[in-house]
C-alpha cells in the first residue's frame, strides 16, 4: 500500500510541476506585457512598474519567486488588471461561493446517483428501473449549459418561484438552481454506473452463495454487495470533480453567482494572466490532489489496484 | 477405443466439412452489420443523423436569406416581429442583431459538427498510432510513453485549453489544437491495451510461427482486430468533442463571430430570453440536444454490435 501510495505520487508531482512551469511559460508567450496601453507610458515609468512587480528579473527567477511566494506564503501576487486588488482577495471573495454550491452538488450527485442506480438494479426491469433508466440517458445529453437556460426559464421566468441570478450570501433559493444545473449530468452518469456495477455484483457467485445460505435480501444488499458494487464509482469521482470544477465557469456566468469561475472568465476576457495563472494552479492542483486521494482510496478498497 | 469404432464415422465427418463448405461464411463485419440494424434506437439515430449533416450541407438551399445581412426593419424590435413564420421564410425567426435565424443555425451547426468530427479524427489518428506503438514495442519505451500520458490526463485540460485560447487568441484553428491535444490520450489507452491483448493471441503466436513477416502480421491481423474498438470510441468522441466545443463557446471564448456554433448559439439565446425571444434558444438546443442523442445512441449500438464478447 505505502509503495503504491508512493507511485502515485511520482506521477502527481511532476503533473503539479508541469501544470505550474507549463502555464507560467504560456504567460510569457501572451501577446503584449501587462502593462501595454494604447498611450505608451515613458520608458521610465514603466521600467519602474516592472521593477515593482519584479518583471526586470529574469525569466527562470520570476518562476521561482512565485512559486515560493505561493509555497511559502500562499501569496499568488497582485492581479494586473486591478491595481487595488491581489490574486488573493479575488480567491478569498469567489472560492467559498464556488465551494459551496460545488460541495452541495458533489455530495448531492453521489447521495442520489447511488441511491437511484441501487434502487434501479435492486427491482430491475420494474417501472422504478425503467424510470431510472429513461433519466439517465436524458440527463446525460443535458449539460450545465444546457440545464441551467432551461431551469431558469422554468423556474424563473414561466413559474416565477427561484430567482434568475445572483448569491445573495448563499441563501437557499439562491444555491437550489446552480446545484441542480450542475450536479444533473454526474448524478445521471453515477446513476448509471451503479446499476450496471450493482447488476453485476448482484449476479456473481458470492452472491448466489450468500442467497443459498438463506442470508436476507437486506444483509445481501448491503453487507455483500454494496462493496464491491461502489468500486467503479469511486473511480469517476475523480472525473466528476473536475467536471464540477470547470462546470463552475458556467454556473458563475450564468447565474451570477460570483463564484471564482466568474473570476476565471473574466480574466480570460481581459487577459488579467495573473488572475488566471493563480486560478489555473490554485484549481488545477486542487483537481491533481483529489484525483491521487481518489487513487489511494480506490487502491485501499481494492487490493487488486496495487499491483 | 479401436480403430474399427473410428471408421465409420469418417464418410461422415467429410461430408460435414462438405456441408460446412457450403454455408457462406460472414465476416465480423457483415455479422456487425446485422446486430446494429436489428438495434432499433441506433437506427432510427442514424437517419436522425443524416438528416442533420443533410441540414448543415444543404441546409442554406431552402432559405432565400445569408447568415450575415441585418435586417434593419427588425433589429431593436425582434421580440415583437423577429418570431419564426413560414410566410416571411424566416423558419426560424431572427437572432438579435436581425440576422435569419435558420441561416445562423445552418452554419452553426456546420460548424460544430465539423470540430466534433476533426477533433476526433485528430485523437483517433494520433491516438491510435501511439497506442499501437506503445504496446507493441513494449518494455521500457512502453513504460514512458504511458507515464506520459498518466501525466498529461491528470493535468486538467478545460485550464489549458482555455489558457491556449488567451494566449494564442481566440480562433477556430487554436480551438482545434487545444481539443486534439488532449483527446487522444484516452484513445491511446484503450489502443495500447487492446494491442496488447492481441498481441499474446494464439493466431499471432500462429502466424509469427509460419513466418510471416511483422508488417505484414501487424496490416493483417492486428489493425483489423484494432478498428472495431477504435470506431466504437470515435463514435462516441465526436459528441464529446462538440460538448467541448460548445461549453467553450458559450463561455465566448471559442468560435468568434462571425463564425457562430451550437455553443454561442445557446448561449446568445440564453443572453436575450428575459426578453421572450425564446425561439432563439430553443432552435439551437433542440440541434445540439438531438445530435448528441443520436451519436450517443449510434455510438453504444456499434459497441454492442462489434463486441466480440456479446456472441
Amino acid at each position: 500500500m505505502l509503495s503504491f501510495i508512493i507511485r502515485r505520487m511520482a506521477v502527481a508531482i511532476p503533473t503539479l510541476l508541469v501544470l505550474v512551469v507549463a502555464s507560467f511559460y504560456l504567460m510569457q508567450f501572451a501577446p503584449g506585457g501587462p502593462f501595454t496601453s494604447e498611450r505608451p507610458l515613458p520608458q521610465q515609468v514603466l521600467d519602474n512598474i516592472e521593477a515593482k512587480y519584479g518583471l526586470d528579473q529574469p525569466t527562470w527567477k520570476q518562476l521561482l519567486d512565485y512559486v515560493g511566494g505561493i509555497v511559502t506564503q500562499f501569496d499568488f501576487g497582485p492581479s494586473y488588471k486591478y491595481k487595488d486588488r491581489t490574486v488573493n482577495d479575488i480567491i478569498a471573495q469567489g472560492f467559498p461561493v464556488t465551494l459551496t454550491y460545488g460541495t452541495i452538488s458533489f455530495v448531492l450527485a453521489i447521495l442520489v446517483g447511488g441511491a437511484l442506480g441501487i434502487a434501479a438494479a435492486i427491482r430491475q426491469n420494474s417501472w422504478l428501473d425503467y424510470f431510472a433508466v429513461g433519466i439517465t440517458i436524458g440527463a446525460q445529453v443535458l449539460p450545465n449549459f444546457v440545464m441551467a437556460p432551461i431551469l431558469i426559464l422554468v423556474f424563473s421566468l414561466w413559474l416565477g418561484w427561484l430567482p434568475g441570478g445572483g448569491w445573495n450570501g448563499g441563501q437557499w433559493d439562491h444555491v437550489i438552481m446552480p446545484v441542480i444545473a450542475l450536479s444533473t449530468s454526474y448524478m445521471a452518469s453515477i446513476a448509471r454506473l451503479t446499476r450496471s456495477s450493482m447488476l453485476e455484483v448482484l449476479r456473481s457467485n458470492f452472491i448466489r452463495t450468500a442467497r443459498a445460505k438463506g442470508l436476507p435480501d437486506r444483509t445481501i444488499i448491503w453487507r455483500h454487495a454494496l462493496k464491491p458494487t461502489l468500486l467503479p464509482v469511486v473511480s469517476y469521482l475523480g472525473p466528476a470533480f473536475v467536471g464540477m470544477v470547470t462546470g463552475s465557469f458556467i454556473i458563475d456566468t450564468i447565474f451570477s453567482t460570483g463564484g471564482v469561475g466568474y473570476f476565471y472568465v473574466n480574466a480570460a476576457f481581459n487577459r488579467d494572466y495573473a488572475v488566471m495563472m493563480g486560478l489555473t494552479i490554485l484549481l488545477g492542483s486542487m483537481t491533481i490532489l483529489f484525483n491521487m486521494v481518489v487513487d489511494i482510496l480506490y487502491a485501499w478498497i481494492d487490493p487488486k489496484i496495487r499491483l | 477405443m479401436s480403430l474399427a469404432n473410428l471408421n465409420p464415422q469418417q464418410p461422415k465427418t467429410a461430408e460435414m466439412a462438405e456441408h460446412m463448405a457450403e454455408v457462406k461464411g460472414r465476416s465480423l463485419w457483415a455479422d456487425a452489420r446485422v446486430r446494429f440494424v436489428r438495434n432499433k434506437a441506433a437506427m432510427v439515430s442514424l437517419v436522425v443523423l443524416i438528416l442533420v449533416f443533410l441540414f448543415a450541407f444543404f441546409g442554406h438551399l431552402l432559405t432565400p436569406y445569408d447568415n450575415e445581412t441585418i435586417d434593419w426593419n427588425v433589429l431593436g424590435n425582434v421580440a415583437k416581429v423577429g418570431q419564426p413564420s413560414f410566410e416571411n421564410r424566416h423558419y426560424f425567426g431572427f437572432d438579435d442583431s436581425g440576422r435569419d435565424l435558420y441561416s445562423r443555425v445552418v452554419q452553426g451547426t456546420q460548424i460544430s459538427l465539423m470540430v466534433g468530427i476533426v477533433g476526433a479524427m485528430i485523437a483517433v489518428i494520433v491516438g491510435t498510432i501511439y497506442g499501437a506503438v506503445a504496446g507493441f514495442v513494449g518494455g521500457r519505451i512502453d513504460n514512458a510513453m504511458m507515464r506520459f500520458v498518466d501525466i498529461a490526463m491528470s493535468i486538467p485540460y478545460m485550464f489549458v485549453l482555455i489558457l491556449l485560447l488567451v494566449v494564442f487568441g481566440r480562433s477556430i484553428g487554436m480551438l482545434f489544437v487545444g481539443i486534439g491535444l488532449t483527446a487522444w490520450l484516452d484513445m491511446s489507452r484503450i489502443v495500447r491495451g487492446q494491442t496488447l491483448s492481441i498481441k499474446n493471441k494464439e493466431f499471432i503466436e500462429a502466424a509469427v510461427a509460419t513466418g510471416v513477416r511483422t508488417p505484414t502480421i501487424i496490416r493483417r491481423h492486428i489493425v483489423p482486430n484494432l478498428l472495431g474498438v477504435v470506431v466504437v470510441y470515435a463514435t462516441l468522441l465526436v459528441p464529446q468533442m462538440i460538448l467541448t466545443e460548445s461549453f467553450i463557446s458559450f463561455l465566448g471564448l471559442g468560435v468568434q463571430e462571425p463564425l457562430t456554433s451550437w455553443g454561442a448559439l445557446i448561449s446568445q439565446g440564453t443572453s436575450t430570453m428575459n426578453y421572450g425571444t425564446l425561439w432563439q434558444l430553443f432552435f439551437p438546443l433542440a440541434f445540439f440536444v438531438v445530435t448528441i442523442f443520436a451519436f450517443f445512441f449510434i455510438g453504444d449500438g456499434l459497441r454492442d454490435a462489434l463486441d466480440p464478447k456479446d456472441r
